[in-house]
C-alpha cells in the first residue's frame, strides 16, 4: 500500500503551499518541501525489495470495462526516474525559494509545481497505459501554467501556448496509439503488453500505432521538427525551466521510448525512425546552441541537441545502447539542470542573459564560475565527468550498430559532429560570461547570490565529478536495475572510467581539438550563417494558426454563412436524409397489426389538431392569432392524452398549457406584434418542401411503429409497481421510484431553467410599445372585479386540490408535477387578477429557494437510502392506520415527489412572476405614473418601426 | 386510427419545423412548442394506443393496461418542454432588447 502513497503524495502536495502562501515565504517553501522528501523517503525504502529483482505493483479497479486501472509500479526504471525528479524537484524548491521576487505569489507556483511533479510521478509509475496517458496530458496542463507563471508577459503567454499545442496535439497522437497499442496487445496492463513485443510488431496495424505513440514522444522530448517548443518555453522562471526542460518533462518522452522498448522497439522500423530523427535532433540542436545569443537558449538548443542523443541510443537499442541512454538521461539531468539554475543565477544577479551584455564574471562570481565551468565540462565530455563516460559509451555503440545497413558507417561521424559541435558550444559558453570581457555593462552589478542559492548547483555538480570518478561505485547498482526493468534481463556491464586507447577516445580528442578551433573561428562561422536568415518559430506558429482559424471561419461562412437559418436548414436536411434512407430499408411500411377503427370523438380531435396546427403556421404573421391557434393545438393534445389512456399525461399537459400561454402573452408583450414579410416566396416554397418532407418522413415513421407489436420492458414496471413501489399509479411509481434518477436530473434542468431567466431578466432594457399594433394606446390598469373575487377565493380550493393530486399520485393519475403545476397556476391567477404589486406584498418571498430547496429535498432523500446500505433513490414505504382515515400509505417516495412539487412550483413561479415584474415599472397605470417611467427607462420609448 | 394519429403527427411537425425556419425570434418560438406538442405525440404513441386502459394496476399488473414508460418519459418531456420555452421566449425578449431587433441572426435585414 505504499506506491500509490508516492504516487499521490505530491498530488496532496498541491494543497500545502496553497494554505501556508499567506505566511512567511520560508514556512510556505518548507511545508511544500515536505512532502516531495517525504515520497523520494519512500521511494528509498523500496530499493532492498527491488535489489532482491521484485518488481512492486499495486492495483485497484477504476473502470474496469475500458480497462483502466488505478495501477502503479515500481521498477527500476521508475525508480532512476522517480529519483530524478523528486531529487531534483527538491533542490528546484529551495533554488526558487530564493530566484523569485518577494512580491511574486510563490503559493500558486508551488502548487504548479507539485502539480506537475505530481503527473511527472504518474508517469513514472503507472503501471497502465490509459492511466498512463492521463498523467502525461497533466503534464502538458501542468507545464502550461508554469511555462506561463509570468503571465503579464507576451512571450510567456506565446511560449505557454504554444507548448501546450504542440504537446497536447502529441498527447492526443499518443492516445490514439495507446488504444491502438492495448487493443493489440489485448490488454492494457503495463505487463501484459510488454510480455506481448513480438506479437504488436507482427500485427497489420503495428507501423500505425508505432507512428501515433512516436508522435506524442517526440513532441514531447522536442525531437525534430517538433523541438521549436522548447526553446520558446524558456520564458518562464528558470527554476522551471531547470526542472521541466533539462531533468525532467522533455525526458517524458523518452522514458515511453524505454518504458515500451520492449513491446514496440523490436522492428527495423523502429530503428530506422528513431535513430535517424535522434541523429538530425542530435545535430540540429547543437548547431543552432552555437550561435544562440541568450544564455537560456544556449542551454535549450543544447537540451535538444542532447535529447536527440538519448533518442539515437534508444534506436539503436542493443542492450548496452539502452545503458548508455539511460546512463546519459541521469548525466544529462545533473549537469543540465547544474548549468540553468546557474544561467538563473547569472540572469538573477545580473539582470540579463544577453552574451553581449554578460563577460568576465569571474571577478564578481567566481563560486559561480567554478561551478558553470565544471558543469559545462561535463555537458562537453571532459574526462573525470560523468558526461565523458556516456558520451564514450554513445560514440562505442555509433561504432558498433548496423542500424542503418550500409548507411551505418555514417552514424559515428554525425556523432563525432555531434562531439565537436558540443564541445564548441560549450566553450563558448563559459568563454562569454566568466571571461571575455563585456561589450556593455549588465543592468545590475554582479555579485554572488545567498549561499544557499547556489547549494543545488553545489550538490549537482559534486554529482558530476563523483559519478565521472566512481562510476561503478555511485551509478552502476541503479542503472543495473533500470536497464534491468527494460530489457527484461540482468546486463552484465562494467562502468569504467579507462577503456584502454580505442576508437571512442580518438573520436573524443578530435571532437575536442576540432570544437575548441571552431570557437575559436566563431566570428567567421556566425557571419557565414548569417547569410541564411533567421526563422522565428514564433512567427511561424501564429502565421499558421491565424491560417488555420482563417480557414474554418471561411468553411464555416460559406456552410452556414453564420446564419442560424441556413444552419438549422442544413440541420433538418440531414435529419431527412438519414430519416428517408432508414425508411426505405423497411419493406412494408404497414405492420402486422393494422388499423384499428375510427371514431367520431378521435375524427374530430385529429381535425381540430391539424386546423390548429396549419392554423398556427399560416397566420404566423399576425403573432396573437397565432399564439391562439397554439393553444387550441395544447388543448388538444391533451385531450388526445385523455382519450388515450394517459390521465397523468393529461393533467400535465392542460396546466402547462396554461402557464405556457400566460408566458407566451406577456412576452408577446415586449416583441413586435406583426411579424415583416420577408421571405422571399422562393425561400418560402423551399420551406415548406423541406418540412413537409420531414414530417412525411415522421408520419411514416411513426405509422410504421403503430402498426407493428415492439416488446416493452415495461411488464417489469407493471408487476413490481405494487410490491416494490408501493403505488397502483405505474406511471407516477416510474417517475419517483424506478426512474427516479432521470426525474431528479429533470428537475434540476427546470430549476436551472428558472435561474437562468432570472439572471436574463436582470437588468433587462425593454422596448416597450406605448400602443398596440394598431396604433391603440394601452388603456389603463383596471382589474375586473368579478375575476377579482372569485380567484381569492378560488386560491384556497386550487391549493387544496393539488393537495389532493399530490397526496393521491402514488396511486391515482396525479403526483408532485401535476400538483406543482395546478399551485403554481392558482398563484400566477392571483397576480394576473390583483397585479404584482398586490401579490408582492402578500408573497413577499422569492421563489427561487423554493426550487433550490425542492432539488435538494429530493436529493436528500435519494441519498437517504444510502444511510440504510441501499443504492441511491432505493424507495422504502409502509402502511399505517390512522383513526377515521383508515389504512394509508407512507414511501419515501411521496417525500422525494415533494422535491418535485416544489421545484416545479418555485421554478414556474420564478419565470413568470420575475417576467410579470419586469412588466410592471412599463405598465401605463395612470398619466403621472406614465411620464415618470419615460424618464428612468429612455429606451424604453416606442417601438422602432 | 394509427394512420390519422400519424397523419396528425406529420402535419404538426411539419408546421412546427416550417414555423422554425423563419427568421424572427417569436415564430421559431411558437415553432418548437408545436414541435414539442408533435413530438410528445410521437413519443406517446411508441406504447401503442390504447382505449380505456389507464395504468392504475391492481395485483400483478396482468391485463389491459397501457404501457406506462412512454407516458413517464412523455410527462416529464412536457415539463422540460415548457422550462425551456420559457427560456428561448426570455433569450428572445433579452436579445431584442441587447441588438435592436428580432431577428435570429441579430440582423435588421434576411440575408436572402
Amino acid at each position: 500500500m505504499i506506491l500509490p502513497w508516492i504516487a499521490l503524495l505530491p498530488l496532496l502536495g498541491v494543497l500545502a503551499p496553497l494554505l501556508t502562501a499567506q505566511r512567511r515565504r520560508a514556512l510556505c517553501s518548507f511545508a511544500t518541501a515536505v512532502i516531495p522528501a517525504a515520497a523520494l523517503l519512500l521511494t528509498l525504502m523500496q530499493v532492498p525489495d527491488l535489489l532482491d529483482g521484485a518488481t512492486l505493483r499495486f492495483a485497484a479497479a477504476w473502470m474496469p470495462e475500458l480497462g483502466l486501472e488505478l495501477a502503479f509500479r515500481l521498477d527500476g526504471l521508475t525508480l532512476l526516474f522517480n529519483l530524478l525528479i523528486l531529487g531534483i524537484g527538491l533542490l528546484v524548491l529551495l533554488y526558487a525559494h530564493f530566484y523569485l521576487a518577494e512580491e511574486e505569489p510563490v503559493g500558486r507556483f508551488y502548487a504548479y509545481l507539485m502539480l506537475f511533479m505530481a503527473s511527472m510521478v504518474g508517469i513514472a509509475m503507472s503501471d497502465n497505459l490509459i492511466l498512463l496517458w492521463l498523467f502525461w496530458e497533466l503534464t502538458s496542463l501542468s507545464s502550461f501554467l508554469l511555462i506561463g507563471f509570468w503571465s503579464h508577459r507576451n512571450d510567456a503567454r506565446k511560449g505557454a501556448r504554444m507548448a501546450l499545442t504542440v504537446t497536447g496535439a502529441g498527447g492526443l497522437a499518443l492516445l490514439a496509439g495507446l488504444l491502438l497499442l492495448g487493443d493489440m496487445a489485448g490488454s492494457f496492463r503495463m505487463d501484459d503488453v510488454l510480455a506481448r513485443g513480438s506479437q504488436i510488431v507482427a500485427d497489420p496495424r503495428y507501423p500505425i500505432m508505432l507512428v501515433l505513440v512516436l508522435l506524442g514522444a517526440f513532441t514531447k522530448s522536442a525531437q525534430f521538427p517538433f523541438h521549436f517548443w522548447l526553446p520558446h518555453a524558456m520564458a518562464a522562471p528558470t527554476p522551471v525551466s531547470a526542472y521541466l526542460h533539462s531533468a525532467t518533462m522533455v525526458k517524458a518522452g523518452i522514458f515511453l521510448m524505454a518504458r515500451l522498448h520492449p513491446a514496440i522497439a523490436g522492428s527495423e522500423l523502429w530503428s530506422v525512425v528513431v535513430s535517424l530523427i535522434g541523429t538530425v535532433t542530435l545535430l540540429y540542436g547543437a548547431w543552432f546552441a552555437l550561435f544562440k545569443t541568450d544564455l537560456k537558449g544556449i542551454l535549450a538548443f543544447s537540451t535538444v541537441s542532447h535529447l536527440g542523443l538519448i533518442t539515437v541510443l534508444l534506436g539503436i537499442g542493443s542492450p548496452m545502447a539502452v545503458l548508455a541512454a539511460l546512463f546519459h538521461i541521469l548525466n544529462h539531468a545533473t549537469f543540465k539542470a547544474a548549468l540553468f539554475m546557474s544561467a538563473g543565477i547569472i540572469d538573477h544577479e545580473t539582470g540579463t542573459r544577453e552574451l553581449k551584455q554578460l563577460g568576465a564574471l569571474r571577478k564578481t562570481m567566481p563560486v559561480t564560475a567554478v561551478l558553470s565551468t565544471l558543469a559545462a565540462a561535463a555537458m562537453a565530455g571532459v574526462p573525470l565527468f560523468n558526461g565523458f563516460l556516456s558520451k564514450e559509451m554513445f560514440f562505442t555503440e555509433t561504432l558498433a550498430t548496423p542500424v542503418l545497413g550500409g548507411m551505418s558507417a555514417l552514424l559515428p561521424i554525425l556523432a563525432a559532429v555531434g562531439g565537436i559541435l558540443s564541445v564548441a558550444y560549450s566553450v563558448r559558453l563559459v568563454h562569454a560570461v566568466f571571461f571575455k570581457p563585456a561589450r556593455e555593462a549588465p543592468p545590475k552589478t554582479p555579485h554572488e547570490p545567498p549561499h544557499l542559492m547556489r547549494f543545488p548547483v553545489e550538490l549537482l555538480v559534486a554529482l558530476c565529478i563523483v559519478v565521472g570518478l566512481f562510476p561503478g561505485l555511485v551509478a552502476s547498482g541503479l542503472l543495473d536495475l533500470a536497464t534491468q526493468a527494460v530489457l527484461g534481463a540482468p546486463l552484465d556491464f562494467h562502468l569504467a572510467l579507462w577503456h584502454g586507447f580505442n576508437l571512442p577516445l580518438v573520436m573524443s580528442i578530435v571532437a575536442f581539438v576540432v570544437g575548441i578551433a571552431l570557437y575559436w573561428r566563431h566570428a567567421e562561422l556566425r557571419r557565414f550563417t548569417q547569410t541564411f536568415g533567421s526563422v522565428d518559430a514564433i512567427r511561424g506558429f501564429d502565421r499558421l494558426l491565424a491560417k488555420l482559424g482563417y480557414g474554418a471561419e471561411t468553411l464555416m461562412a460559406a456552410w452556414d454563412g453564420n446564419s442560424l437559418q441556413r444552419y438549422v436548414g442544413w440541420l433538418l436536411l440531414a435529419t431527412l436524409l438519414m430519416g428517408g434512407i432508414g425508411l426505405a430499408q423497411i419493406s412494408e411500411l404497414t405492420g402486422s397489426l393494422g388499423n384499428q377503427p375510427i371514431d367520431g370523438v378521435v375524427l374530430l380531435g385529429a381535425a381540430m389538431l391539424i386546423f390548429g396546427g396549419v392554423g398556427t403556421a399560416v397566420t404566423h404573421r399576425f403573432r396573437l392569432i397565432s399564439l391562439l391557434m397554439l393553444s387550441v393545438v395544447g388543448l388538444f393534445v391533451a385531450l388526445t392524452f385523455a382519450r388515450f389512456s394517459a390521465p397523468d399525461l393529461a393533467l400535465t399537459q392542460l396546466s402547462v398549457e396554461v402557464v405556457t400561454m400566460i408566458l407566451l402573452m406577456l412576452a408577446l408583450f415586449f416583441l413586435p406584434q406583426k411579424t415583416p414579410p420577408e421571405s422571399s416566396p422562393k425561400r418560402n416554397v423551399r420551406d415548406v418542401f423541406l418540412a413537409s418532407a420531414l414530417g412525411a418522413v415522421i408520419a411514416s415513421l411513426n405509422y410504421a411503429v403503430l402498426t407493428r407489436d415492439t416488446a416493452s420492458i415495461s411488464s417489469f414496471f407493471m408487476a413490481n409497481s405494487i410490491p416494490g413501489g408501493g403505488g397502483h399509479n405505474v406511471v407516477n411509481v416510474i417517475l419517483v421510484d424506478f426512474r427516479g434518477f432521470d426525474t431528479l436530473g429533470e428537475i434540476t434542468v427546470l430549476a436551472l431553467a428558472g435561474l437562468a431567466i432570472f439572471k436574463l431578466l436582470n437588468r433587462l432594457r425593454l422596448f416597450m410599445p406605448h400602443s398596440d399594433g394598431e396604433g391603440r394606446v394601452w388603456s389603463p390598469d383596471r382589474y375586473p372585479a368579478i375575476l377579482t373575487s372569485i380567484s381569492l377565493a378560488l386560491l384556497p380550493l386550487a391549493l387544496l386540490v393539488s393537495v389532493f393530486i399530490f397526496l393521491r399520485g402514488h396511486n391515482e393519475p396525479g403526483g408532485g408535477f401535476i400538483a406543482g403545476l395546478i399551485t403554481a397556476v392558482a398563484l400566477i391567477l392571483l397576480y394576473m387578477s390583483r397585479g404584482v404589486e398586490w401579490a408582492q406584498q402578500r408573497l413577499n418571498f422569492p421563489f427561487q429557494p423554493v426550487a433550490v430547496v425542492g432539488v435538494a429535498v429530493a436529493t436528500l432523500t435519494g441519498l437517504g437510502s444510502w444511510l440504510f446500505g441501499y443504492p441511491f433513490l432505493t424507495s422504502a414505504f409502509s402502511y399505517f392506520s390512522l383513526p377515521i382515515v383508515g389504512k394509508f400509505e407512507l414511501a419515501t417516495a411521496l417525500l422525494f415527489d415533494l422535491g418535485v412539487y416544489l421545484a416545479v412550483v418555485g421554478a414556474t413561479l420564478m419565470i413568470l412572476a420575475n417576467l410579470g415584474k419586469v412588466t410592471t415599472p412599463h405598465r401605463p397605470v395612470s398619466d403621472e405614473k406614465n411620464d415618470e417611467d419615460e424618464d428612468d427607462t429612455t429606451s424604453a420609448t416606442k417601438e422602432p418601426s | 386510427m394509427e394512420m390519422l394519429y400519424s397523419i396528425t403527427t406529420g402535419v404538426l411537425s411539419t408546421c412546427g419545423l416550417y414555423l422554425i425556419l423563419r427568421g424572427r425570434t417569436f415564430p421559431v418560438v411558437v415553432g418548437l412548442t408545436l414541435l414539442s406538442y408533435a413530438v410528445n405525440l410521437f413519443l406517446f404513441s411508441m406504447g401503442g394506443l390504447t382505449t380505456d386502459g389507464a395504468t392504475v394496476v391492481h395485483g400483478n399488473g396482468e391485463g389491459h393496461y397501457a404501457d406506462p414508460l412512454p407516458q413517464a418519459l412523455v410527462l416529464t418531456a412536457i415539463v422540460i418542454g415548457f422550462a425551456m420555452t420559457a427560456f428561448v421566449v426570455i433569450l428572445a425578449m433579452r436579445a431584442r432588447s441587447e441588438v435592436g431587433n428580432d431577428h435570429v441572426d441579430g440582423k435588421k435585414e434576411d440575408r436572402e
